[in-house]
């Protein structure tokens, strides 16, 4: 796209994220109904979820818990005192007219995310704060011809609602961003991140500027973005729109808009358009959330082992790159995965780190599965590495044991047995294949004494071919040297 | 204080209510009047003032346990409901 | 039977002077008879009301019957009940079945209380003279051209009218104790948190308490005593034990520091009223009381500021009327914004939108700190008022109304007028105070009350004062004519 490439140039782009990770509480926020996803319509809205008259709020502790271990984990303020608001608006899936959010006095305020980008810089994304609020239902409008259908029960769901500051400056740091928190929600526990369920969505602030401009530029807001590929297209295509506009003379309205990923562009959201004054006020029905620091100890003395923390620890412990540790510790599971098979085969942690980070890696997502889904056990795994690390196989020849026992879930052994895949280490057989080369190739042979050093490769290929691949690299590239040198 | 036509517009619109032209100036001399009324709050000095949103002070927010307590009585609680179908609340088309 | 207090009909019912069921029957005629007239009821629940009255009577023929076994009373169609319409007074729930009991509801109950019917009231609770009603004013039993008082002025009058002994009520900026001073009985309004909220249309979430009226401060404490209490439920309930209050009333007056409000006395009082609660003052004066002048100088801006609270908080509690899952729709929506505009613009009448339409000027972008913010800091400087007084004295006396019933329609075309009505009412509501107004005198024929106002939590305290000068006085005892 021209324009981006034009964008890469005279405009900087700036984005802010509004996360809202649902929190895997049973109970909703406010209410005593489930949370569970999938129920059929309405079966898990009560009448406090309703709005019904006369009803009123209760505040789940557990929903609190989650949002102060949050807070701790990105070093931010508790507040030992924080409120609940509403923010009134009328919208069909707003049961009471107004959602119950916190406005003034959040629950968790400052704190940052360290993320790394793929060439291995780091950038520190500070968050401004997190709250708590209520979600909304969900609007239907399949199969309802001139109607839309409103499905209750997702109201009153617990979330957090992470507020960035707008301190990104490409669509591929937003990314970056959303995966750490993405990765840090799931590492606490508190948000089961799936985003196809709407667990885990973002909202992003998006304006541009030229280079070295002080001011910001007016933003546009993109609503509702749930994929990781999503954010990134749906960025980059606002991006594009705004300098596109900009340059031409346009001006960026502030303005709501939704990103629809079939036709891969933002469009504006007229409905959201007018409601603008949300009149926000402390909501009576609730009392001042307060915390003291016995409370926020305790909720300290819970928190894991973080994902940089875990990363750091594999740079240390296992001599590992920034870049192998991120990859590893993406999830609390994969580093799991990953120490068990460590800890299993007992030799080298980086060939450890590739088979995890690569092979199996590239399996799982294959198959699309997750690592707790894995066909090949960290044991099974540890048996293969062994394998590699005592040469009864190449690393060439692991591939495709890896592969069948992928296929099979067997182990690594039977596997090599069953189909006669141990290297060949004695130095007779590799002898006796070389010769059988030699004296089939004469005049290549001929060629490679008169000085054509690059026919080397083509005598490692036909012996490597003649032993079904088996032959041990190492020997057969000293052996060889030694006879075609004769 | 006076509140002029423009300023109902935007509150009947905040807060949906169709008025009909007749009730227009009943709402803009009343409200005027209320708004007078409550503009003596003017007089008093509340520098320094925190705001009082609770009429009893230090009490708190209690937590509740996270626990479900409800099962699925949408049959009964749509009885209300002015049009429902297959359990889903039905309004005209919502564009968005 | 109908002109027994609760106290004695307790007693009676025990004493088998009579059943559960005979009295039960016996009022719900004199409610039929009544409602023509008064206009008191909304619903009148015959048919629930008989079968609770025998399951009543089982239940005291078995001897282990809770404490209000077989009392008839009613309830303010505020609260939400399964056993008939709950309509708050409003076109918009005129048709409203509620799925649950509001706790008030379940309480009373429990304790064995038979309701027979929903009383009239102010539409959403937004009135003075219960003329807001969809369904038609209540007419004051002492003089039918005259206004009960309101919100609760069904409670009210169907107390008064002896057509139940007590009747549950809410109390926003006066709904209790105006309308029970207008009509001559006594109505309390509990410390803000002391019953819970669970059930009650919202009207104002921060002011609203629901409480009593009945015609002698020793009912209005055997009732409260069933009603009363923690609700986890209801997030501003507090979690206090609550006293016997019946056990607190007859505690000597001995020693009690009351203090005359004086900008009560300042401001437009009837010069009868006064006299009449001069003469209140006496008595208790006489049982060993004293008395002092006590000045709260932010209370004149009570008005004010509960009327940017007050509509603030309402227009934001009544927005979930909105046509979709219960409630008025209109006909035919064109589109959503249709559906929400007609819905409630057809749905609530004159003075509901009137103050929505306030509450959402004063929370405005551009409005909210110079009306809302504000408010709610006069409000702590009210409150502290009443602090200070509370260090000085046990009880604050004043009057409840400036003035007695007006009459019908005298007040509807100017809402500040009508709205002055509570200044000596809502400062216990922005405070947060128990408050409860007992029959002091009458002025040419019309009953007038006087007010108690109590530190937090003292509810005992007040009953005590207000059951003491009832001990005195008989102007309680006094019944309309028409309703002897």
């Amino acid at each position: 796209m021209a324009a981006a490439a034009k964008a890469e140039s005279a405009w900087e782009t700036v984005i802010g994220l509004e996360i809202h990770a649902q929190l895997a509480t049973r109970s909703k926020i406010f209410s005593s109904a489930a949370t569970a996803f999938g129920a059929p319509p309405n079966a898990q809205a009560n009448l406090v979820d309703l709005g019904y008259p006369g009803v009123l709020p209760v505040l789940n502790g557990e929903a609190v818990r989650m949002a102060v271990i949050f807070g701790l984990a990105i070093g931010a303020r508790i507040a030992p005192r924080s409120v609940f608001a509403r923010k009134n608006y009328f919208y069909p899936d707003l049961p009471k007219g107004y959602q119950i959010s916190q406005y003034e006095l959040p629950i968790v305020a400052g704190g940052h995310i360290d993320i790394v980008l793929d060439d291995g810089s780091a950038r520190r994304i500070a968050v401004t704060r997190a709250h708590l609020e209520e979600d909304a239902g969900k609007s239907l409008h399949e199969g309802l011809p001139g109607l839309t259908g409103i499905d209750l029960n997702r109201a009153g769901t617990p979330l957090v609602e992470i507020v960035s500051e707008p301190d990104m400056r490409s669509a591929k740091e937003a990314v970056a961003y959303m995966k750490k928190v993405h990765t840090l929600v799931r590492y606490l526990g508190i948000c089961d991140g799936n985003m196809q369920e709407g667990s885990f969505r973002c909202d992003a602030n998006v304006s541009v500027r030229l280079r070295g401009a002080e001011k910001f530029g007016t933003r546009a807001e993109i609503k509702n973005i749930n994929s990781f590929r999503f954010v990134e297209k749906a960025i980059n295509f606002e991006v594009a729109r705004q300098v596109e506009l900009l340059e031409s003379g346009g001006k960026v309205v502030q303005e709501t808009r939704l990103y629809d990923p079939d036709k891969g562009e933002t469009r504006s959201m007229r409905s959201k358009e007018e409601a603008n004054d949300y009149r926000y006020f402390p909501d009576p029905d609730l009392l001042p959330v307060e915390l003291d620091e016995a409370y926020v100890r305790s909720v300290a003395a819970q928190l894991p082992e973080l994902p940089d923390q875990k990363a750091q620890r594999f740079v240390t412990q296992y001599e590992l790159s920034g870049y192998d540790a991120q990859v590893l510790t993406a999830s609390a599971e994969l580093a799991d995965y990953y120490e068990t098979a460590v800890r299993a085969y007992g030799g080298s942690p980086k060939l450890a780190a590739n088979w995890v980070g690569g092979d199996l890696a590239a399996f799982l997502n294959r198959d699309g599965l997750e690592i707790a889904a894995s066909r090949v056990s960290a044991d099974a795994l540890a048996g293969l590495l062994r394998r590699i690390g005592d040469n009864t196989i190449s690393g060439k020849i692991a591939k495709d044991v890896f592969e069948a026992m992928w296929d099979s879930q067997q182990a690594a052994d039977p596997i090599i047995e069953a189909k006669g895949l141990r290297q060949i280490t004695d130095d007779g057989p590799i002898e006796q294949a070389i010769a059988a080369v030699m004296i089939a190739n004469p005049a290549q042979l001929a060629d490679y004494r008169a000085g054509k050093d690059k026919l080397f490769g083509f005598f490692v290929g036909q012996v490597m071919k003649a032993t079904q691949g088996k032959a041990n690299p190492k020997r057969l590239n000293d052996l060889l040297k030694q006879k075609l040198h004769g | 204080m006076s509140l002029s036509r423009r300023d109902i517009d935007n509150i009947a619109h905040l807060a949906r209510l169709a008025l009909s032209e007749a009730e227009i100036p009943v709402y803009i001399d009343s409200l005027s009047r209320i708004i007078g009324l409550v503009g003596e709050l003017d007089n008093a000095a509340t520098a320094g003032v925190e705001p009082m949103s609770h009429p009893l002070a230090g009490q708190k927010q209690r937590l509740r346990a996270d626990s479900v307590a409800d099962s699925d009585q949408h049959e009964l609680y749509q009885r209300n409901a002015p049009q429902v179908m297959a359990g889903l609340y039905l309004v005209p088309k919502v564009i968005e | 039977m109908h002109s027994e207090t609760v106290a004695g009909l307790i007693a009676g019912l025990r004493a088998r002077k009579y059943s559960a069921t005979e009295l039960a029957q016996g009022l719900l005629e004199r409610i039929q008879r009544a409602q023509p007239e008064l206009n008191a009821f909304i619903s009148i629940e015959a048919e629930a009301a008989l079968a609770a009255a025998a399951a009543a009577d089982r239940a005291l023929a078995s001897g282990s019957a809770p404490p209000l076994t077989g009392v008839p009373i009613a309830h303010k169609d505020i609260f939400c009940a399964t056993d008939s319409r709950t309509t708050c007074g409003s076109k918009m729930l005129a048709n409203f079945i509620s799925p649950y009991d509001a706790t008030v509801v379940a309480r009373l109950r429990a304790a064995g209380a038979v309701v027979l019917g929903k009383t009239n009231m102010d539409e959403f609770a937004m009135g003075s003279s219960n003329e807001t009603s969809y369904f038609g004013p209540v007419r004051n039993p002492w003089d039918r051209t005259r206004v009960p008082g309101g919100s609760s002025g069904g409670s009210a009058a169907a107390v008064a009218a002896r057509l139940v002994p007590a009747a549950t009520a809410t109390d926003t900026g006066g709904s209790i104790r105006q309308p029970a001073a207008l009509c001559g009985v006594t109505g309390i309004k509990p410390t803000y948190g002391r019953v819970s909220r669970y059930g009650i249309v919202a009207f104002a979430s921060s002011l609203d308490q629901a409480g009593i009226i009945a015609r002698t401060a020793e009912d209005a404490a055997i009732l409260l005593r069933s009603m009363a209490g923690f609700d986890e439920r209801d997030s501003t309930s507090v979690d206090a034990a609550v006293p016997d209050y019946v056990a607190g009333l007859e505690r000597p007056l001995n020693g009690l520091r009351i203090g005359l409000l004086k900008e009560f006395f300042d401001q437009g009082l009837d010069p009868a009223v006064e006299a009449c609660l001069r003469s209140g003052l006496e008595v208790l004066r006489n049982q060993g009381a004293t008395l002092r002048e006590v000045s709260l100088p932010n209370l004149p801006l009570s008005v004010p500021t509960y009327y940017v609270v007050a509509p603030a908080e309402c227009s934001s509690n009544l927005a979930r009327f909105d046509g979709v899952r219960f409630g008025h729709r209109c006909e035919d929506p064109r589109d959503l914004k249709d559906l929400y505009e007609r819905s409630r613009g057809e749905g609530f009448g004159a003075e509901v939108k009137r103050r929505i339409m306030t509450g959402t000027y004063v929370l405005s972008a551009g409005y909210y700190d110079a009306y809302y913010l504000k408010a709610q800091r006069v409000r702590q400087l009210i409150a502290s008022d009443f602090a200070r007084a509370f260090g000085e004295v046990d009880v604050l006396i004043g009057p409840t109304t400036p003035t007695t019933a007006f009459e019908i329609g005298a007040k509807m075309n100017d809402p500040v007028t009508m709205y002055l009505n509570d200044i000596y009412t809502i400062g216990a509501n922005l405070a947060g105070l128990p408050a409860i107004s007992i029959p002091c005198g009458f002025v040419t024929g019309l009953p007038v009350g006087l007010q108690i106002v109590g530190a937090h939590f003292a509810e005992e305290r007040i009953l005590n004062v207000a059951h003491r000068y009832q001990r005195e006085t008989d102007w309680h005892e006094r019944a309309p004519e028409a309703y002897r």
